[in-house]
């Protein structure tokens, strides 16, 4: 592990361990109890693998009765809990803790009931993305959200990190698809959150809950809209000879009211490493490259798929490639979703950031990444969800040269400041975790933090839910309760206030 | 009568607070006042008026994004992204009619404090659904920032969604940064005449959940349909679907619904002009308008004993399939329904100036679950009964430990929401 520093473990928890193990087999029976080694080691990291950490038991839970007491033991004895989906995380929101109970959701793995009339489903969280579309496919429906790592990632996870996609800028994040959950607070006690109606009436504690990393309770069911799959879908491929031409497309299709199911721009690099990864018939004679995929009804998206070929001729693109059948356009697809991969053949690691820009800055935070690739000798490609401005570039090392990770680590930070710098934000889907804790400063002053944390303190008072994410200094609560407040003469005097 | 604060900056907002804070004075949060008689009645030693914090501050639209100080009129917005071909996505109604006030009156603070939304919901979704970013003063006297100005964004809690919908009651807005989408080129609706409630439902289930794309589904029985002028000729109830875009794709879209629906009533259409102005009135609740010669309403102060004569309406968010419920458990006492968002969303106005909030909470229950409002009641009514759907103790508590969290002094609009909170 790198320079990361977490919270230090409580001594009378490591020192208690043998106790706090039978303890808890008494309420997880059977195999839900894994204290070994050997056992534990599978759950030593998440997506971050470059941060690793023995929990201090794994908890296999099957029932929310059972997270219920697992919880309030916790919270009794004063032991941290990590919640965990399948691990998939990309910003560490599931590293364990030394001296924290390993919650893992995965046997909460069935969906409880599907309603196509009010097009909702209700599902345990342990379900994977792709496993709720893959549910209600025969009926033409699926779930909109649609992470890069869906056949794995479950939806209790989604659920914690506000899980984006490529089609987000039109069907939106989770959040926006989200109806309700059943959720146990720290306390062990069990709340209901919205359901299958829209809104809740007052105050939203969902939208809260949605993206909150671990940090406020344990979801145990969670209930999502679906929605008719597109009767159709095209993609066209756009090659542009810079990346000031592609993001100048992007902005004219939007400018031209069109919201395309799904716009993505991979760099120069990425585009190279995708064609030998997998020979998905790009073209390798341009700068930057965009998929624009229109979905909808038939008559829409071919009335589309024309005007997009017009803006992106009229703004000098070097090919033009529609697609004519679903094989082609999942050809288009397939070097995109394989970008990952394809970067792991040609590095042997690498570090995928997540930041998000204002569109506009990107041909400067292009040039700008080139300097740092230069200045900290790494190379970096870069896959862009084009529409809504969510940069990925994927930073290239070998974990095995010493002190490269760190200089890896380096260059993203860099580049996520460079995000803020901008105008922009440190994480567009990935959630901060522990990766980008440490830089929240750069966003948030002191007293932003703390009214973040006020909201924790509603819920975890004693910080036992995933402490060590997210917030660089996790704040007491009581602490943060205090107020301090002088003055108290009748404000602005000179103003007529009737 | 309260005292009228007026700020004319953040730095007055937070002034503002701090004077009520240190002397435990509280503090009614509004903009312009349109809403005022939205939530539950409260009285305070003064109100905070935001509409002198002004302004669009940043509007890029091939970004999507605009940002506003709190007191920025509704109206304003609206026009200005309209020369840009763009839209607040989420429809957000009007007040005005069902209130009583004059139309257009909102700013954008109350806008997302109210967390207002419109026939476009269920495929759109509300104000906070938009809501991107925000500086805001809490009931501490700080100013704070949270969310940000792009399209996607998860750093940190989503305090602007979570803020969405708080009424003034845990901070004071004072600038908000929201989507604008793309405004679609033409409409239409498609209109089915002559089916009872539950019928509808039916239809309006089917049409959304299929491949055509139905940006709107409403149904109003036909004593609600005879109050708006684009279908009252039907004289008959009125289950419409809205269909937004470009033209060959409307085209296409409604000849495949006719062609599915056709078997199941009389098929009528509203062209782009009328369709604008039905949606409107559905949005905005006009068949259940306050009479327009009320004298003078809803000035800070007055509290709206004119609402003293209206009926009451209420607001309620059920499953979709289950809206009919409502409409039939309520019709039996003489209340009339309007159904939007495919049924999940009814509006129904009250036989008389009594809420009769048991009866409404019963038929809530019995249809499964979701949450019912009071929205026009007058102050007596407002003060007395829970305005919002009452909370369980656990999420209750919640709730307060967020107002101690945010406004410990109880200084915000305290009660507004909730009784103590």
């Amino acid at each position: 592990m790198s320079g990361l520093v977490m919270p230090a473990p409580k001594a009378d928890v490591l020192a208690r361990r043998a106790q706090i193990i039978a303890d808890l087999r008494a309420l997880v029976p059977g195999e839900g109890v894994i204290d070994t080694e050997a056992e534990m080691r599978p759950f030593e990291s998440d997506g971050v693998t470059a941060y690793r950490q023995l929990p201090l038991v794994v908890v296999l839970p099957s029932t929310t009765a059972q997270v219920s007491q697992v919880l309030a033991y916790a919270n009794a004895n004063g032991i941290p809990v990590v919640p965990r989906g399948a691990g998939t995380s990309l910003s560490g929101g599931a590293l364990p803790l030394e001296d924290g109970i390993l919650l893992g959701m995965g046997k909460f793995n069935r969906i409880l009931d599907i309603d196509f009339a009010n097009r909702t489903v209700v599902t345990q969280p342990g379900v994977t993305n792709l496993g709720i579309t893959n549910a209600v496919a025969d009926n033409g429906f699926y779930y909109a959200p649609d992470p890069s790592s869906q056949i794995a990632c479950t939806i209790g996870g989604n659920v914690g990190e506000n899980s984006g996609g490529v089609h987000c800028l039109k069907y939106g994040l989770t959040t926006n698809n989200v109806l309700g959950v059943e959720m146990v607070l720290i306390s062990g006690e069990i709340v209901r959150l919205g359901g299958k109606h829209l809104d809740s009436g007052g105050l939203d504690l969902l939208g809260l809950i949605v993206g909150s990393e671990g940090l406020l309770g344990v979801v145990t069911e969670v209930t999502v809209r679906i929605l008719k799959k597109p009767e159709t879908a095209r993609a066209v491929l756009l090659g542009f000879p810079s990346s000031e031409a592609a993001g100048a497309c992007v902005a004219a299709i939007i400018a031209a009211g069109i919201i395309p199911g799904g716009m993505e721009m991979m760099d120069k690099m990425m585009v190279h490493a995708a064609e030998a990864f997998l020979g998905a018939g790009y073209p390798l004679d341009v700068e930057a490259l965009l998929i624009v995929e229109l979905d909808g009804p038939e008559a829409e998206v071919n009335h589309l798929i024309d005007r997009v070929a017009e803006i992106g001729n009229g703004l000098g693109c070097m090919t033009l490639r529609a697609s004519t059948s679903e094989e082609e356009r999942v050809a288009f697809w397939a070097g995109r979703k394989a970008a990952f991969p394809a970067v792991g053949r040609i590095s042997p690691d690498y570090l995928c950031m997540d930041g998000t820009i204002p569109r506009k800055a990107l041909p400067l935070v292009l040039r700008r990444m080139e300097e740092m690739s230069e200045k900290y000798g790494l190379r970096c490609g870069n896959v862009f969800h084009a529409g809504d401005g969510n940069l990925h570039p994927l930073i290239c090392y070998d974990a095995n040269t010493p002190g490269e990770l760190e200089k890896a680590e380096a260059f993203g930070a860099d580049i996520l400041l460079l995000c803020v710098e901008v105008g922009g934000v440190l994480t567009g889907e990935h959630g901060v975790g522990v990766e980008k804790r440490d830089l929240m400063p750069s966003m948030f002053n002191e007293i932003d933090l703390d009214h973040q944390q006020r909201l924790k303190c509603a819920f975890d008072p004693e910080a036992l839910l995933n402490p060590g994410k997210v917030f660089p200094v996790l704040r007491r609560c009581a602490e943060l309760g205090r107020m301090h407040v002088s003055g108290g003469k009748l404000p602005f005097p000179d103003l007529p206030r009737f | 009568m309260s005292e009228r604060l007026c700020p004319r900056d953040e730095a007055d907002v937070v002034e503002a607070v701090r004077w009520a804070v240190a002397n435990e004075r509280t503090l009614d949060v509004a903009g312009s006042g349109s809403k005022s008689s939205l939530g539950r009645h409260i009285q305070t030693d003064a109100t905070l008026e935001l509409k002198g914090l002004t302004g669009v501050t940043l509007y890029e639209p091939e970004e999507l994004v605009l940002s506003a100080r709190a007191g920025t009129s509704v109206a304003e917005i609206e026009a200005l992204v309209a020369a840009s071909r763009q839209m607040l996505a989420f429809e957000p109604m009007d007040f005005g009619p069902l209130l009583g006030v004059a139309s257009g009156g909102g700013t954008l603070g109350g806008l997302i404090a109210c967390n207002l939304a419109g026939p476009r919901r269920p495929s759109a979704g509300a104000a906070r659904d938009h809501a991107l970013g925000l500086r805001a003063v809490s009931g501490r006297a700080e100013a704070f920032k949270a969310g940000g100005r792009v399209v996607k964004n998860v750093t940190g809690y989503d305090l602007p969604r979570g803020l969405s919908g708080s009424y003034g009651t845990l901070a004071a807005f004072t600038e908000l940064t929201i989507k604008v989408l793309p405004r679609p080129e033409t409409v239409e609706t498609l209109l089915v005449l002559g089916l009872d409630d539950a019928a509808a439902a039916g239809v309006m289930s089917s049409a959304v959940g299929s491949y055509y794309d139905v940006s709107g589904a409403a149904h109003l029985p036909a004593e609600v349909a005879a109050h708006i002028p684009a279908v009252a000729r039907a004289g008959m109830a009125v289950t419409a679907l809205r269909l937004e875009g470009v033209q060959p794709s409307i085209l296409h879209r409604r000849g495949k619904l006719e062609a599915m629906l056709r078997a199941h009533g009389t098929l009528s259409f509203l062209d782009a002009d009328a369709s604008r102005a039905f949606w409107q009135a559905v949005r905005d609740v006009e068949p259940f308008a306050a009479p327009e010669n009320l004298g003078p309403r809803g000035k800070p102060g007055d509290e709206g004993a004119y609402l003293e004569n209206l009926k009451a309406v209420w607001r309620v968010s059920v499953a979709p399939m289950a809206g009919p419920s409502i409409g039939a458990a309520l019709r039996e006492m003489g209340a009339m329904s309007l159904y939007d968002w495919a049924g999940g969303l009814v509006w129904v106005q009250m036989p008389g100036t009594e809420p009769l909030t048991a009866r409404v909470r019963a038929a809530v229950t019995d249809a499964g679950g979701g949450h019912a409002t009071l929205i026009r009641a007058s102050a007596a009514a407002r003060a007395g009964e829970e305005v919002f759907q009452p909370l369980d103790a656990l999420t209750g508590g919640l709730i307060a430990r967020m107002k101690d969290g945010f406004d410990p002094g109880r200084v915000l609009s305290p009660g507004r929401m909730y009784a103590g909170v």
